[in-house]
């Protein structure tokens, strides 16, 4: 879908004065978040719409209305989490043969190190028999509800490039991510809340704000980060001394020098401005409300192992459950603490002590609150990790894994997921794959599809092309469709 | 898409899915020969039917489309298809025929004998291709953009008295055509503050306010319009539009995100803009300053254009990936923001649009794959002379020392024949396998050294094998070697190219199993050791101490060490040894370039002369110019203990060297790289070799000028090319109007939005070529129009045919920029500081912003006294974490060339004027500013600080609300005095005592409304 001509046909409906006075009245207040946009005439069409948040139909019936993922930066180890080889117990410390790195590069290691066979203990759970390490127990108890894909293959073999081709489709930094591509696409459901919310907990991130940015498309479908401390917004609290209630006099006030200006000069972009100072204060409020964990009760937090007050990626997952049930569209988080070029067994030990009671309560609360079904819940990191060790003594590395884009381990869960199935498969060694290969274009195919979108047609003109979040390739993989 | 190879390795590869059909008619072609051939009725239905479909409209395979007269005839990639009068010498006849392995058309079906033999005969009469027949409006080439701009004819109107000069006349002829009519001359205030938004970016003054309203001459404009541009703001104002075409940053963007140092060229722009530095000149100098004759060090600077690429240091990049989408970067900036090119799009295959081949693409790479990355060291004028200063003074004291010891002279001479001989005798050994700890990664240069790349951040180990053929080793020379890559020259990697060896290790590969003996070293020696960094240091066990090069300010050069194996070491034909050189000292503290050397001299030692004065000392002193004599002498004195006091006057002297500041500049390597085409756009991909060349549809290079960025930068900068003076004019158009003439400014293609007034924009390309590319005669000529000048009220009937103001029946009104929104707030409220250029500041950041980083967030002391307060343009900008106030006003994030920015208003906007730190100190110092000059009485007051926001003053109604708001304020103060002093002051220590903080409290709300007014961030 290409909004252009829709978003223009609405812009010139609503620009005009007039309009603005009769459809929406000078009562503010009952004007939605959808007004916070209409960029003057940057950009001529898209940007000067009024609405760019109203919710949208996608190209057809979605079976995801939202998304939740949980970005695991730095590139967990699929070896020691879901991707088991028992083969490599036998090659343990063998150099690997040469014929499986023949031309193979990679960013640390020399390719003839030795291999490595991980230390946990793998066992089948549920009903699908899903194969998970030990130290994922809680996702182990909901491996009915998700989809493994253990083929997934990427372009990139350095984290920020990586993570920003996961996110924009692109290795190179400037494209939409897909939290933009879904809210340029769908709108969002919140009357005060960003359409597209970011959480991050552990590091930041090696693709920095390219991550969550909106490249080409217009500025309000960027992802907004809610900060750990503080106000989760930036500049959401009133200067010191400034009560609400001194904040909505001098918004009233200057509403209506505003208007009082409209009137004078009779640009509709002042409209807009008033509308956007309307929803930063409905902002002030719904933000904190949000973020106070305290209104949960004792059993949800539990189950998250969250705690008000404390940033955690438990609170996150807590916190992405909340934004999708007050309509956000786009929920991303993102735990940079997965690069383990040293000590991969404690390093995943204690990562997935971090994540994965949270993870798996995420997928437990949307279930019994009936927002499973629509709601797509994605898990995985930029690429995957070697079969073989890297040890560098004179760098104080030693068993640690390095990068592997060839293959590695995802999950999605909800939203038209089918549930409980492994997709794919890895060699012996869980060098390459060798069934049901899934792209990084792949499952942004399948994301969008799930969302309601033709991913050949959600496109956005710049520069004399029509740009899209699958650059030129890509396919929905249709096994992982319930 | 199309897959790019050559058109006959195409045909090639089909053959074999063809073979079958081969042969089948090669009997028949002989068949009876046509009379006259009719291009019309015979040729072109053939072409149509059968070649169009891989050779037409839509695709063009080998480059060659058979539907074009020109490309017909002109033939492909395997070069000429047709050889009028000789059909049998043809390409195409003996494809078509199937004389040879390959045939076309190459669908399985052949062209028939008589098809065949209508081609043949149409060749051979000479292959008459009237005129006329090619498709109208189809062939990219002719698009408008492509043509030279012709001076255009000024347009008759009807309401001529309205038009003060030709821009309004094309103008108004359009606005006529369409029956509207232009809006009446904006008042002196509005017209005031637009102008001077325009061309300094700042509002303006109260005093400036007066006296343009008090001048009632004629040209009381224009004289505002000269003042204007003669400000050094005006060059912030216009180099900062220019740096989002340049992308600069602060930051090296990726990961890593590391600091750069990059304003030099920062300042270079401002500087150009100020000087009015032709457009075309500002150009070359940028594209090319490096290689203009005798470039100055500005003209150097000025190619960090080239060089605001982001550059991905990440642990374990594969360099030379990084150092090719730094070029594919360059293309696009020069693409989006010089020419109007969208270049990329023929990176991985032909311009689906343009008539841009994938080749032409890398041809046009080529002329900038020729180049080393060099960072320089730029002082400044102040440091330059000071640097003249310290010279002469040595040179002073050192003429003394000449005087006073005439037999100094002869002395060196002996000096230099003894140690002629101490150089020893080495052989460099050449490096079979290397590698580097934590992602460092080399190339291997033809002199056997090793040159790193790539992870510079952490600690690192460096391991080199390499055969050792001497039969029996008595000492190891490891060379530390400056290169223009390198940080100052290098020879390390740091910021001021320094390096620490910690330990250096040697050993012998024993047998064929690998097992490696290692060596004890001994007795160390260098040319060089720095102050508590000797070179014993290095092989003394202990990784925390090291070799260091430090030599102080400006002494980057070559340095070397000599260690001695302990016992005797024998080698011989199938020897390796293994070199481990640790480097753990940090801060980027390592090895640039080295290269390693073994001798089986008797107990061998350093060469105490540095490698540059040896290569002096080699010469014959007969050839040596006076400068190198000096050069030897300055050394040689340095070995003469008796002249101590001398020798410590010239080193304390030099100890006050002044060190500039670094630049990334670009300088072209000795020899350049060969350039190939990337299979899809990927490096690792290579195809053909391609050689530097322009586009085909763009005029051609200069005959025989040489195939370099210089030759590409005047080529660019050329009034022949019909793109780069139309992109520059319209850009300064779309500052003034909102939009460019050409609304997409970045792409002028075929896919680009049509000018709204073509004729307009050419006359004003060509009129800017004729005034010598000055952009302030532009700006005089756009500022005095009566185009310019209307007022920006929106009427409704213009509201309902033009909402954009395409058709500029009123003047501009829109929201300023990013960096300007904080310049007004900081100018109306008297805290913004007027410094020009320097390094980058760091305002207040909120808190937490910087985590989202990667890694440690990067330590931001925020800057105080003025640079506090400095204009937006200056603020440090880290790509991975851009600044949020500027950042969410839509200011670029310099990942790439931006052309236009996005104009979003948004509720983060609204919370940032309303909340942010920034805002909040602005608001308190305008009430301040108010409550102490504004008046004797609030009235007046308001009318002060409203002027300082909106540039006018408030009307009746403004005046009441405001007024009644502030008593409001003035009440609830009264008897709160904590809330007064959070509310009025930013740092509650410093209260003032001269003022009534509740009164000033209540004045800081009121300021708060008057900044956050639309009026006041926006130009009308």
């Amino acid at each position: 879908m290409n909004y252009h001509k829709e978003l223009e046909a609405e812009a010139r409906k609503i620009i005009t004065r007039r309009y603005f006075f009769k459809e929406c009245g000078l009562g503010l207040g009952a004007m939605g978040l959808a007004n916070l946009l209409s960029g003057n005439q940057a950009f001529g069409e898209v940007v000067s719409s009024s609405n760019p948040l109203t919710p949208r139909k996608p190209h057809f019936a979605p079976r995801a209305k939202r998304v939740i993922y949980l970005f695991q930066a730095g590139a967990p180890s699929q070896l020691d989490l879901f991707d088991y080889k028992p083969e490599l117990l036998k090659f343990d410390g063998k150099p690997v043969p040469a014929e499986v790195v023949k031309g193979q590069k990679y960013a640390f290691i020399k390719p003839d190190a030795a291999l490595f066979a991980s230390k946990f203990k793998f066992e089948k759970h549920g009903q699908s028999g899903a194969e998970i390490s030990e130290v994922l127990p809680h996702l182990a108890k909901v491996v009915d509800d998700i989809a493994l894909v253990k083929s997934m293959t990427t372009d990139a073999f350095n984290h920020a490039p990586a993570q920003i081709f996961m996110n924009t489709g692109s290795q190179q930094f400037g494209r939409p991510s897909m939290g933009a591509w879904t809210t340029y696409g769908l709108g969002s459901e919140s009357q005060d809340l960003p359409g597209f919310v970011v959480l991050s907990s552990a590091g930041g991130t090696s693709g920095g704000a390219g991550n969550w940015g909106c490249g080409f498309l217009p500025t309000v479908f960027q992802g907004v980060p809610f900060r750990r401390n503080g106000d989760p917004i930036l500049a959401l609290s009133n200067p010191a001394g400034v009560s609400r209630e001194m904040q909505r006099q001098s918004l009233d006030l200057l509403r209506e020098i505003n208007e009082h200006h409209l009137a004078l000069t009779g640009d509709p972009e002042i409209a807009t401005r008033i509308n956007s100072f309307e929803m930063a204060y409905r902002m002030q409020t719904s933000a904190p409300e949000l973020m106070d964990l305290g209104q949960e009760s004792k059993e949800t937090l539990t189950m998250y192992g969250a705690e008000p007050g404390k940033a955690s990626f438990a609170n996150n997952c807590l916190l992405a459950r909340r934004l999708v049930e007050r309509g956000v569209r786009f929920v991303q988080l993102f735990h940079e603490a997965w690069d383990h070029h040293s000590d991969v067994t404690g390093g995943v030990k204690n990562q997935a002590k971090a994540t994965d009671q949270a993870s798996a309560a995420l997928i437990q609360d949307l279930k019994q609150r009936g927002l499973l079904e629509d709601t797509l819940v994605i898990w995985g990191g930029e690429f995957g990790r070697t079969p073989m060790v890297e040890t560098n003594a004179e760098v104080g590395r030693s068993m640690g894994r390095d990068h592997h884009p060839q293959a590695f381990t995802m999950w999605m869960a909800g939203g038209g997921i089918k549930k409980g199935i492994t997709l794919g498969a890895t060699d012996d060694l869980g060098f390459h794959i060798v069934k049901d290969r899934v792209h990084v274009h792949d499952l942004h195919a399948t994301i969008l599809q799930l969302l309601g979108f033709d991913h050949t047609k959600l496109t956005y003109k710049f520069q004399g092309r029509d740009f899209r979040l699958t650059d030129v390739e890509g396919d929905p993989v249709s096994a992982l469709l319930a | 898409m199309i897959t790019h190879f050559r058109w006959l390795t195409v045909l090639f590869l089909l053959t074999s899915a063809t073979t079958s059909l081969v042969g089948q008619s090669s009997k028949s072609v002989t068949s009876a020969t046509p009379s006259a051939v009719d291009f019309v009725k015979d040729i072109q239905p053939i072409f149509a039917e059968r070649c169009y479909k891989c050779h037409g409209p839509t695709k063009q395979k080998s480059d060659l489309r058979w539907d074009f007269k020109e490309s017909g005839l002109r033939g492909g990639k395997s070069g000429a298809a047709i050889q009028p009068g000789k059909a049998s010498s043809s390409l195409l006849i003996q494809l078509v025929s199937g004389e040879g392995e390959l045939v076309m058309p190459n669908d399985g079906t052949r062209l028939s004998p008589a098809q065949v033999a209508l081609l043949k005969a149409w060749i051979d009469q000479g292959a008459k291709w009237p005129d006329g027949l090619d498709p109208k409006g189809i062939d990219p080439r002719e698009h408008w953009a492509f043509k030279r701009a012709a001076v255009p004819a000024i347009p008759k109107v009807k309401d001529s008295k309205w038009v003060k000069n030709p821009i309004d006349n094309f103008i108004l002829a359009r606005l006529e055509k369409e029956h509207l009519a232009p809006s009446p001359s904006a008042k002196k205030r509005t017209l005031l503050r637009r102008a001077s938004l325009d061309l300094t970016g700042l509002p303006p003054t109260r005093s400036e306010i007066e006296a343009f309203l008090s001048d009632d001459k004629s040209d009381a404009f224009n004289r505002v319009v000269e003042r204007l541009l003669a400000s050094p703001h005006y060059g912030e104002k216009w180099g900062r539009q220019w740096l989002d075409v340049a992308r600069y940053a602060d930051s090296n963007g990726f990961e890593k995100d590391a600091t750069r140092s990059i304003w030099p060229y920062r300042d270079w722009v401002i500087a150009a803009f100020n000087k009015d530095l032709p457009y075309d000149q500002f150009l070359v100098e940028q594209i090319a300053g490096d290689l203009l004759p005798n470039p100055t060090l500005e003209q150097k600077v000025a190619t960090g254009y080239l060089r605001n690429s982001m550059l991905n240091e990440e642990g374990g990049v594969e360099p030379e990936q990084f150092r090719v989408e730094g070029l594919i970067d360059r293309m696009d900036a020069l693409g989006k923001g010089v020419l109007g090119l969208t270049l990329n799009c023929a990176q991985c295959h032909n311009h689906k649009y343009d008539p841009i081949s994938q080749k032409e693409y890398y041809q046009f790479l080529a002329f900038l794959n020729n180049d080393n990355e060099p960072i320089i060291e730029v002082p400044t004028l102040t440091q330059k002379s000071k640097r003249s200063q310290i010279l002469n003074d040595i040179r002073a004291l050192e003429d003394e020392l000449l005087m006073k010891h005439p037999e100094l002279t002869e002395k060196m001479e002996g000096w230099v024949k003894t140690n002629q001989s101490t150089k020893g005798n080495w052989i460099v050994l050449d490096p079979q396998t290397w590698f580097g700890a934590n992602g460092v990664k080399f190339e291997k240069l033809e002199d056997h050294s090793l040159l790193a790349t790539g992870d510079r951040s952490g600690e690192t180990a460096y391991s080199m094998t390499a055969p050792v053929s001497l039969q029996s080793v008595t000492g190891f020379r490891v060379e530390l070697l400056t290169d223009g890559t390198l940080p100052f020259g290098g020879p390390g990697r740091s910021a001021n190219g320094n390096v620490v060896l910690t330990e250096f290790k040697v050993s012998v590969v024993a047998g064929s199993d690998g097992k490696t003996n290692d060596l004890v070293l001994t007795n160390a020696t260098a040319d060089f050791s720095q102050k508590d960094f000797p070179v014993a240091k290095a092989i003394d066990g202990d990784v925390k101490t090291g070799w260091g090069l430090d030599a102080g300010p400006g002494q980057n050069q070559d340095r070397h060490a000599v260690f001695q194996p302990v016992g005797e070491v024998s080698a011989g034909e199938g020897t390796l040894m293994t070199f481990n050189l640790i480097q753990k000292f940090g801060n980027q503290n390592v090895i640039g370039r080295y290269r390693i050397s073994v001798t089986a001299d008797s107990k061998p030692e350093a060469d105490p002369l540095p490698a540059k004065i040896r290569r002096i000392v080699d010469l014959s002193p007969r050839d040596w110019s006076e400068d190198e004599k000096r050069t030897v002498f300055s050394f040689y004195r340095t070995t003469l203990h008796e002249f101590e006091d001398t020798n410590k006057k010239c080193a304390d002297l030099l100890k006050e060297w002044p060190v500039g500041t670094p630049s990334l500049v670009l300088a072209a390597k000795p020899t350049g790289r060969t350039t190939h085409l990337f299979k899809r756009g990927d490096f690792r991909k290579p195809g053909d070799v391609v050689e530097a060349n322009v586009p085909a549809f763009l005029p051609p290079l200069e005959g025989n000028s040489p195939r370099n960025r210089l030759t590409l930068a005047k080529w660019i900068a050329s009034p022949v090319n019909p793109t780069t003076a139309r992109v520059m004019v319209n850009r300064v158009w779309q500052s003034y109007f909102g939009n460019g003439i050409v609304m997409t400014s970045e792409d002028f293609g075929t896919q680009g939005e049509r000018p709204t007034h073509p004729e307009l924009l050419d006359w004003l390309a060509t009129s800017f070529v004729q005034h010598d590319w000055k952009l302030k005669d532009l700006h005089r000529l756009i500022t005095q129009s009566a185009t310019y000048q209307q007022d920006s009220i929106v009427t409704k009937e213009i509201e309902e045919t033009d909402p954009y103001n395409r058709l500029l029946a009123h003047g501009p009104r829109f929201r300023v920029s990013a960096e300007e929104i904080r310049d007004i707030a900081l100018a109306s409220s008297g805290l913004l500081s007027q410094k020009i250029g320097g390094p980058s500041v760091y305002p207040p950041i909120p808190d937490g912003v910087l985590s989202l980083g990667y890694g440690a967030p990067m330590k931001w002391e925020t800057s105080v006294g003025e640079d506090r307060y400095r204009r937006g343009m200056y603020t440090f900008w880290k790509r991975s974490v851009p600044y949020p106030s500027l950042s969410i006003f839509d200011a670029p994030n310099a990942d790439q060339s931006c052309a236009r920015r996005l104009r979003s208003n948004t509720p983060l906007q609204a919370l940032t004027t309303l909340n942010d730190l920034v805002f909040v100190e602005a608001a308190q110092a305008l009430a301040l500013r108010i409550f102490k000059e504004g008046g004797k009485d609030d009235p007046e007051r308001l009318s002060y600080g409203f002027e300082l926001c909106a540039g006018r003053k408030p009307d009746a109604t403004e005046s009441a609300k405001l007024l009644e708001f502030l008593q409001k304020q003035k009440d609830y103060f009264e008897d709160r005095t904590a809330s007064a002093v959070k509310v009025s002051v930013a740092d509650p220590t410093k209260i003032p005592e001269d003022v009534n903080l509740h009164k000033v409290a209540a004045w800081a709300m009121v300021s708060r409304i008057l900044l956050n007014m639309d009026e006041t961030i926006t130009k009308e």
